[in-house]
């Protein structure tokens, strides 16, 4: 497994977030968390990268216990995540956004950098190709130059998920990447996701909508209240009355079955 | 030519201010640069004056081995103050380092050996104004070719978005730590400057009125380039000797200037942002 949480649970005061859940990513493929608006996903999502800490439980990545790990190290040791409200460093290049993804791959000297000494000058070209060949994959390729705010919405998303991949990581965590998006977008997103779980990167992302979660994804997590009620394939999910009662309610459920032939 | 005399005395004084000063914008840019807000630059001043003041004094050793120790003292402090500090943000940090310049001030007064209300005078003058000028010129080098690289791309990040920068693997505490010890080293060799062209300083030259002023140079200067910060300095320096014919109001002048820079210049006078890439084809 690349990414493991064993009865990982985060409480708020009196509000149990994440309750006891565990999930099993394997190494490639495109895996999802979905699940009704408050399920969760999101406290979950932020416990895996580093931007909560758990209330108990552990979580795995890469055979490694990473439970106590600041975000940073999580970043280094590969794990790279977009956010749901984009945070794309507006005032700085399309360019340098995807620059910083690349930050744990640079170590160069404070001399180094300094004097400008070609050991400095060689990892900064090879950053700036990398960069480039992470823009190019979302199709931002000709906006490097442009200052990353004046972009259109769906162009920061990519900017994120471009940022995410420059520095080549083994876990892409997308939280909410459809949100806002029509379909004509959407579509496209599908297409980049595919594209980047066939790289190699294993994919895991946050969604509440079904239908773009079903066709896209080789396993389904789904959170209701905080609580894993279902893990399998999407096929699997759709007829799980446990998952169609989160969904749609308790009564409508019943009626629904009901009607089934 | 009694008067000539007078008049290169009086432009010394200005023309190390002015070096002094740009050391100094340097120290509070480079904590603007990560969105941090330290009102520490006067202590760390105070710390690096009177450490080269005591060696030099006390010790009776020579300038050029003062001047790289009395940069050592404000680091040990600033690592000291930044372990617990660094988890404070936005006003948090700034009162903390206030509290530093009162309580350091407050040792400065009741101390005897430091001289307490009157001072140490009778500094050595050893600090020739091309060392001062080389010192600023070496900073602002530094800080263009470290604003540049990754490490500027790093520092910018997290100035914008801090979590965002987290997750892309930027250890913001080992920044916020570098980037108080860099403002340290700085606002120490000024301190120790200052002390060895000056030949006096006091406790109230390192209170909180200076640490305003210094963060008003990079207030009215801006933070896009090093040398937004000294232009911000050298122009609230020479703003006093210019306006000295209003007498009663010149103060109010020179707030006035502040006040209207903050409001119609938000970054600074200086807005233009140091590029970090030149589009290819683009004459470089």
């Amino acid at each position: 497994m690349l990414l493991q949480t064993s009865a990982l649970s985060r409480h708020f005061a009196g509000l149990v977030a994440v309750d006891r859940v565990d999930l099993a990513i394997p190494q490639g493929g495109i895996h999802a968390v979905i699940g009704p608006n408050g399920a969760g996903k999101t406290t979950l999502f932020n416990l895996i990268s580093g931007l909560a800490t758990p209330t108990a439980g552990q979580i795995s990545f890469a055979g490694q216990d990473i439970t106590l790990l600041p975000a940073d190290r999580r970043a280094q040791a590969g794990m790279a995540r977009t956010f749901q409200n984009i945070r794309v460093f507006a005032t700085m290049s399309v360019l340098d956004n995807a620059l910083t993804g690349l930050h744990a791959r640079l170590s160069a000297s404070l001399p180094a950098i300094i004097a400008r000494l070609p050991g400095f000058r060689r990892a900064e070209r090879d950053a700036i190709a990398r960069a480039q060949a992470a823009l190019a994959l979302v199709g931002l390729q000709d906006r490097a130059y442009t200052q990353a705010g004046a972009l259109a919405y769906g162009d920061q998303r990519r900017l994120e998920i471009a940022r995410a991949m420059a520095g080549g990581p083994r876990l892409l965590l997308l939280d909410e990447p459809a949100a806002g998006m029509n379909p004509a977008e959407r579509a496209a997103l599908a297409t980049l996701i595919r594209a980047i779980a066939a790289q190699g990167t294993t994919v895991l992302l946050v969604e509440h909508d079904m239908p773009f979660v079903m066709g896209l994804s080789d396993s389904v997590t789904v959170l209701n209240f905080g609580r894993r009620i279902f893990a399998g394939p999407p096929g699997a999910a759709r007829q799980d009355p446990g998952v169609i009662e989160a969904y749609i309610g308790h009564k409508a459920a019943v009626r629904l079955a009901g009607q089934a032939p | 030519m009694a008067w000539f005399d007078d008049l290169l005395f009086t432009y010394q004084n200005l023309a190390v201010a002015l070096g002094v000063n740009g050391l100094l914008a340097l120290s509070m840019y480079v904590v603007l640069a990560v969105g941090q807000l330290s009102l520490g630059q006067a202590a760390f001043m105070g710390l690096g004056a009177y450490s080269s003041a005591l060696m030099s004094l006390q010790l009776g050793w020579p300038f050029w081995a003062v001047l790289p120790l009395s940069c050592v003292v404000p680091v040990l402090f600033a690592l000291a103050v930044g372990g617990p500090t660094l988890r404070l943000n936005g006003v948090y940090l700034a009162i903390a380092t206030i509290g530093l310049g009162e309580v350091l001030r407050g040792v400065y007064l009741n101390v005897d050996v430091l001289g307490g209300a009157m001072g140490l005078s009778g500094i050595p003058e050893a600090a020739p104004l091309w060392l001062i000028y080389a010192m600023l010129a070496l900073a602002v080098l530094v800080l263009w070719q470290v604003g540049k690289s990754g490490i500027g791309r790093a520092m910018e990040a997290m100035r914008l978005d801090e979590t965002a920068a987290l997750s892309m693997g930027v250890n913001i505490r080992r920044y916020r730590l570098a980037t108080l010890c860099a403002s340290a080293v700085l606002a120490g060799l000024a301190g120790a400057l200052s002390a060895h062209s000056t030949d006096f300083i006091g406790p109230n030259d390192f209170g909180f009125e200076p640490a305003v002023t210094i963060l008003s140079f990079a207030l009215l200067g801006g933070i896009g380039s090093p040398f937004a910060p000294v232009l911000g300095a050298w122009l609230l320096t020479l703003l006093p000797e210019v306006l000295r014919p209003l007498a009663d109001v010149r103060l109010v002048m020179n707030g006035a200037v502040i006040v209207v820079a903050v409001l119609f210049l938000p970054r600074g006078l200086l807005a233009w942002r140091m590029p970090r890439h030149v589009r290819p084809g683009r004459a470089a």
